[in-house]
């Protein structure tokens, strides 16, 4: 499949933008600067970025805990990412959804979900808004292989199916729900076959091959704005870090890890690409760089904002609402 | 300006209300199981289509067709989530749960995404979606179609809540909870849809959050929610007949809550007493005993007596459903143990 350069350049420095944000944020949350929990996406930089590379600004992605990585492929400004998960008043969310639930509208982000199989209805909901308007906008919903056993997935797939809705689910099978791994929890031999039950196209991708990931996506959501349904895709990654940080990882041993390792998205990336003359190692080194000040002034603007007013607590419920009874009472 | 004014039904009012708002505002769409009915179904549309199980939404298929009038699976966290999804992005669902005794499938989707997206959003996005459902025990449904359980939802942060008892009420709020760019629950009580009252044509907008005094009176006030209101006015109709009389408090809202209503008439009356089919345990009623205590308590000259439900779900035989339900006899009760 040709990809234009400037959309491999693209796919570079989000994916080495992914994986520098993250990275950062472990050593941030080991330095206890983090409030909270977080959950890094850091291996699976692949799928987002592979998926994303189709849509504009005006489409939908539904997102998981694991949701920074969405986030950045759909473009919300990393300096407001992290100034959220610092709990800064400057956050995208104003400080107030976390990592969990961070969220952008105006890019079409709907958020990062605390709740696994949180997304699938949603996303069909997005989907249902571009059908009903006639719009050619779609919906991606990205879920986890733990929320693969939700029942809001299937019944989101179902839906999706009936009313032929422009919506891609795109399953991140990281191998380990927590703790559990996916062949204890999952009955199928693989996700992506459960399309069949909704009669719709279900493939099984490597995600970590970002061009596997991209090839699939398009026809995905081609097919989507055409009105032709929703698709499953099933990419299987592995993630470096463990269900969230502090996670001794006890579950799985280096080995599994090294191996993953060899296969880590963004290295292949760069071997292809180098290997068939598309991009030059100036170049992609130059994305480094760019990347880490990025990343820098991040965490610069992050640490010099302000935290919130507490009486910030009472804004943002409603859009009306008497004020007086959202206070607490004495 | 005179509005023409004529006698529709409490159904008929929330279909009327329904329609105009669809017919103003093409983001407006209904989804919901079986709110067409018959979908694939031949010229059902014209000829009969189910609209709800008891007839609400009935005929809106025939002018709104298909694409606006949404049959949805049995699959409630599904279509309720599909509602937020697409009222986040652009539209004005409503969304019907049948017998709100099925929120237990889709809470989540209410209460964590519906509910809490806004907030946890940073204001960045609203949510205006309204949930349509039915309360109220008297049916003979028993325990999974017959409760209230609105104090539920009104408990919960980003949700308004609103429990119309009349036909002209029903109108007005539903068309305001439609207009609203938050996510509304809107009670609607099954033994409440034969009801006929004055309802104007065209649209009017009851504004939520405000209460109606449905009968004045200087002796006791009587707080009432949904059909408990036709239950109180009929208390109040006996107690007047010894001298006693009642002030009605139709609270429309549960949330917000119109704390100005009911203080203001208990600071006329002095007197308390709350009506509400729903469970007692951290119920409405409780809330506004709470309130007379918190703000209201130097207006009280007598305990705040509430009137409910017990603490059970709602039984099938008819004697224990009727034991269960608050009547006119257990109001008066309260009522006489203050006055």
């Amino acid at each position: 499949m040709e990809i234009p350069r400037e959309r491999l350049r693209w796919i570079y420095e989000r994916m080495a933008l992914i994986r520098a944000f993250e990275d950062r944020v472990a050593q941030e949350f080991a330095a206890g600067k983090l409030p909270g929990f977080v959950h890094l996406y850091a291996g699976e930089e692949a799928i987002a970025v592979g998926v994303c590379a189709h849509l504009t600004d005006r489409d939908y992605i539904t997102s998981t805990h694991r949701g920074h990585g969405h986030c950045i492929a759909k473009g919300v400004d990393v300096k407001a990412m992290m100034a959220e998960l610092f709990g800064k008043a400057t956050g995208v969310c104003k400080g107030k959804g976390g990592s969990m639930h961070i969220a952008d509208v105006d890019k079409g982000m709907l958020g990062a979900n605390g709740i696994v199989g949180g997304g699938p209805p949603i996303a069909c909901g997005a989907g249902l808004m571009a059908k009903t308007l006639g719009t050619d906008q779609v919906a991606v919903c990205f879920f986890g292989d733990g929320a693969a056993e939700q029942g809001t997935t299937h019944e989101a797939m179902n839906l999706a199916a009936i009313w032929k809705l422009p919506v891609v689910f795109v399953c991140e099978n990281n191998l380990y729900a927590e703790s559990t791994p996916w062949t204890y929890h999952c009955a199928a031999p693989d996700i992506a076959s459960r399309a069949a039950a909704y009669d719709m196209p279900g493939i099984l991708v490597d995600g970590t091959d970002v061009f596997a990931v991209y090839e699939a996506a398009g026809e995905a959501i081609a097919r989507a704005r055409r009105g032709e349904g929703p698709t499953l895709l099933e990419c299987r990654a592995f993630r470096y870090y463990g269900h969230f940080q502090g996670d001794a990882v006890s579950y799985r041993t280096p080995e599994e890890e090294a191996a993953y390792r060899q296969r880590d998205p963004i290295q292949r990336f760069r071997q292809t690409v180098l290997s068939q003359g598309l991009l030059s190692e100036d170049e992609l080194d130059a994305i480094d760089t760019t990347v880490q000040h990025e990343i820098n002034e991040a965490v610069r603007f992050a640490e010099s904002s302000p935290l919130p007013p507490p009486e910030d607590c009472l804004t943002d419920v409603y859009v009306s609402y008497p004020v007086e009874q959202l206070a607490f009472r004495h | 300006m005179v509005v023409a004014t004529r006698v529709l039904s409490y159904r008929q009012a929330i279909n009327e209300a329904l329609r105009l708002e669809m017919r103003r505002d093409p983001t407006v769409i209904l989804m919901g199981e079986d709110v067409a009915g018959g979908a694939t179904v031949q010229h059902i549309e014209q000829e009969g289509a189910w609209g709800g199980p008891l007839g609400v939404t009935k005929s809106l298929v025939s002018e709104f067709g298909r694409q606006r009038v949404l049959d949805t699976p049995i699959s409630e966290a599904a279509f309720i989530g599909a509602a937020v999804g697409a009222a986040v992005t652009g539209l004005r669902p409503v969304a019907e749960l049948m017998f709100v005794d099925f929120f237990g499938v889709c809470m989540d989707q209410i209460f964590n995404q519906g509910a809490k997206l806004r907030y946890m959003f940073g204001g960045k996005a609203k949510v205006p979606m309204v949930i349509r459902t039915m309360i109220g025990a008297g049916f003979g449904a028993a325990g999974q179609h017959s409760g209230c359980h609105y104090s539920v939802f009104a408990h919960m942060p980003g949700l308004k809540a609103v429990a119309p008892a009349t036909p002209y009420d029903a109108k007005g709020l539903l068309i305001a909870a439609i207009r609203d760019d938050d996510p509304v629950m809107f009670f609607e009580h099954k033994m409440l849809y034969d009801m006929t009252g004055e309802v104007p044509e065209g649209d009017y907008v009851i504004p939520i959050g405000k209460a109606d005094i449905k009968r004045q009176g200087n002796d006791v006030t009587i707080v009432a929610i949904s059909r408990m209101v036709h239950i109180a006015l009929e208390a109040a109709k006996r107690l007047s007949a010894d001298g006693i009389e009642a002030e009605v408090v139709d609270l429309r809202s549960l949330s917000p809550l119109d704390e100005d209503a009911v203080l203001s008439s208990l600071a006329k009356t002095r007197r308390l007493v709350v009506v509400d089919e729903d469970n007692p345990r951290c119920s409405v009623a409780a809330d506004i005993a709470a309130l007379a205590v918190d703000k209201g308590f130097d207006y009280l000259d007598a305990p705040v007596k509430l009137v409910t439900a017990p603490h059970t779900p709602v039984p099938f035989s008819p004697s224990l459903e009727q034991y269960y339900i608050p009547t006119p006899e257990r109001v008066i009760a309260a009522v006489r143990e203050i006055v």
